[in-house]
């Protein structure tokens, strides 16, 4: 809940922030009204509607599903079977076992399949939920999983020698212009003070305080989707506004790019599920 | 005067053989084609058309192995090479239609993977610049473009500089985070000609 107000209000400065003097009259636009509605709205604690996916996601933690017909309880985040606090804020990292750098994401996905013998293809067709529609076990999961690190800070896992190169492969595809609009991510992402339309776009190159404001408040509760929405999701939006194809769920690749935003969001701290437009 | 010219040409000179002798990968710990090979694997279930929307040319590749920030010899490369690419109208005209112009400033359809490839596609010329006192929801990715025509005279030359910079931004600012929206189909010869017209029609909001 205080992960929400502290959420809107990183935005709000972020917003300050990015207003050059030509423009600090603009008015606030619609979902700017919309997010401070919100605000208002969840003076009770208990009213961020991003909440109602954390309860969702405890109890299908807890549910027995799959060939195996067990919860997972017992699944490994990195600090040990069953073990969510402070997982997220160490997350992505290497996995023995996987022999794989994975998000959190690619985690959750690799429990179902080996310890519940869950086929996901269901999880995967249905990731990310529609105003309305049917709640997405992805969204529920890493809202009530990530929700176990609020209050820590990031810690970037870059020890071993696959994190390492995870994190150099993120960067390298932070600068890869393609596409019809020669985008990359730091067409929008690198310079300081920049807005698109009246959107601010957060500084997430480098090391620093934008991208552990950024970083800290993802998972979000999106008001513009009325849906928690994951960094996955997040990074397919980004490619989707680029101009580039539809990315796939789970990809190496993004978890690259978090990898490396997470980096420069080191020991940003975590407040989650927030609130953004 | 002579001599430090002398000097600047050397230090130019010296600064261009350095970095035409360096690797591609210099600005990074990953070589360019491993970098290329990740990025595909995020798209592998894409339609094969839409894969190919992504395979870079040589500018873009440019643009990626230095950053956006390319040595003197390389950006003077990638100039050449674009303006080259640059397709001016055969008519010889670069000013349409103002009022259309404006629709397409205001526009970012287009391009997506979940757009109608039928449905006309904009300049989105307001996500990053300025340009009329009325519309307060623009970006400041680029320059404010308030008065360009008339702050120019509306010279004829100006006029058609901007349809170069609009059909190519990189002809005449290398990596630029400007698209360019003619040599990459996204933009029409005459939909450029209406958007110049929005910056050079005296009637325009632009100079209003
Ligand atoms: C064309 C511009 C553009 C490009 C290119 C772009 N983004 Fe974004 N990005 C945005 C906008 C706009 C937002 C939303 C800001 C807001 O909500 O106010 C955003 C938001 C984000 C956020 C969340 C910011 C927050 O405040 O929580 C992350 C993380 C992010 N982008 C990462 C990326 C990555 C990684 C890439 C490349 C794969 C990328 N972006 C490419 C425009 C862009
Ligand atoms: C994604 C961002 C982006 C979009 C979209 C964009 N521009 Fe630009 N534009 C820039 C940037 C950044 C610059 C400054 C660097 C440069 O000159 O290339 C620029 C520069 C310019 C200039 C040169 C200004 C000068 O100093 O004389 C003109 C003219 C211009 N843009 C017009 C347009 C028009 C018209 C459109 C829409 C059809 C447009 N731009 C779309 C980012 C953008």
């Amino acid at each position: 809940m205080r992960g929400g107000r502290a959420a809107v209000f990183g935005l709000a400065i972020l917003a300050v922030a990015a207003t050059s003097p030509a423009s600090a009259q603009a008015p606030a636009d619609a979902s700017e009204k919309e997010i401070e509605r919100y605000r208002a709205m969840i003076s009770d604690p208990m009213s961020n509607p991003g909440f109602l996916f954390v309860d969702r996601g405890e109890a299908l933690w807890k549910t027995k599903r799959g060939t195996k017909n067990v919860s997972l309880e017992q699944c490994n985040l990195g600090e040990g079977p069953g073990k969510l606090e402070g997982a997220f804020a160490k997350l992505p990292r290497y996995f023995k076992d996987a022999d794989k750098v994975l998000d959190l994401e690619q985690r959750l996905l690799w429990c179902m399949e080996k310890l519940q013998g869950f086929d996901t293809a269901g999880v995967i067709k249905n990731k990310f939920s529609g105003a309305g529609r049917s709640p997405s076990d992805m969204q529920d999961l890493t809202a009530f999983i990530a929700n176990k690190s609020s209050g820590m800070k990031y810690q970037a896992q870059v020890s071993h020698p696959k994190e390492k190169e995870m994190v150099a492969m993120g960067e390298a595809l932070f600068y890869f212009r393609a596409g019809q609009w020669d985008f990359s991510c730091a067409t929008c992402h690198e310079a300081e003070g920049q807005r698109i339309r009246l959107q601010g776009l957060p500084v997430l190159g480098k090391p620093g305080k934008p991208a552990q404001a950024t970083m800290g408040g993802w998972p979000t509760y999106r008001v513009s989707q009325s849906q928690v929405r994951t960094m996955q999701h997040r990074i397919w939006d980004c490619f989707w506004q680029m101009r580039f194809p539809a990315a796939d769920y789970g990809a190496d690749g993004i978890t690259a790019l978090s990898a490396y935003l997470v980096k420069n969001a080191d020991g940003g701290e975590i407040q989650v599920p927030s609130i953004k437009r | 005067m002579k001599k430090s010219w002398f000097a600047v040409l050397a230090a130019g000179a010296i600064a261009i053989t350095a970095y035409v002798g360096e690797a591609p990968a210099q600005q990074g710990k990953v070589d360019l084609a491993t970098t290329t090979k990740t990025m595909n694997a995020i798209f592998s279930k894409a339609p094969e058309a839409w894969k190919a929307k992504i395979v870079q040319d040589e500018t873009q590749k440019a643009c990626t192995t230095y950053r956006n920030s390319p040595p003197p010899a390389v950006a003077e490369q990638i100039s050449e090479r674009e303006k080259k690419n640059v397709v001016l109208p055969a008519d010889g005209k670069f000013l349409g239609d103002w009022k259309t112009g404006e629709r397409l400033a205001q526009s970012g359809y287009g391009g997506r993977h979940t757009d109608d490839p039928k449905r006309v596609m904009g300049g989105n010329c307001y996500a990053c610049h300025q340009l009329s006192k009325k519309e307060v929801s623009f970006g400041t990715m680029g320059p404010s473009l308030l008065e360009y025509g008339k702050i120019r005279k509306y010279k004829p030359e100006d006029a058609k500089a901007a349809y170069i910079k609009i059909y190519n931004a990189q002809a005449v600012f290398p990596c630029s985070n400007m698209p360019r929206l003619g040599h990459n189909k996204h933009l029409t010869e005459q939909q450029i000609k209406d958007i110049v017209a929005l910056l050079f029609d005296p009637e325009s909001p632009v100079n209003k």
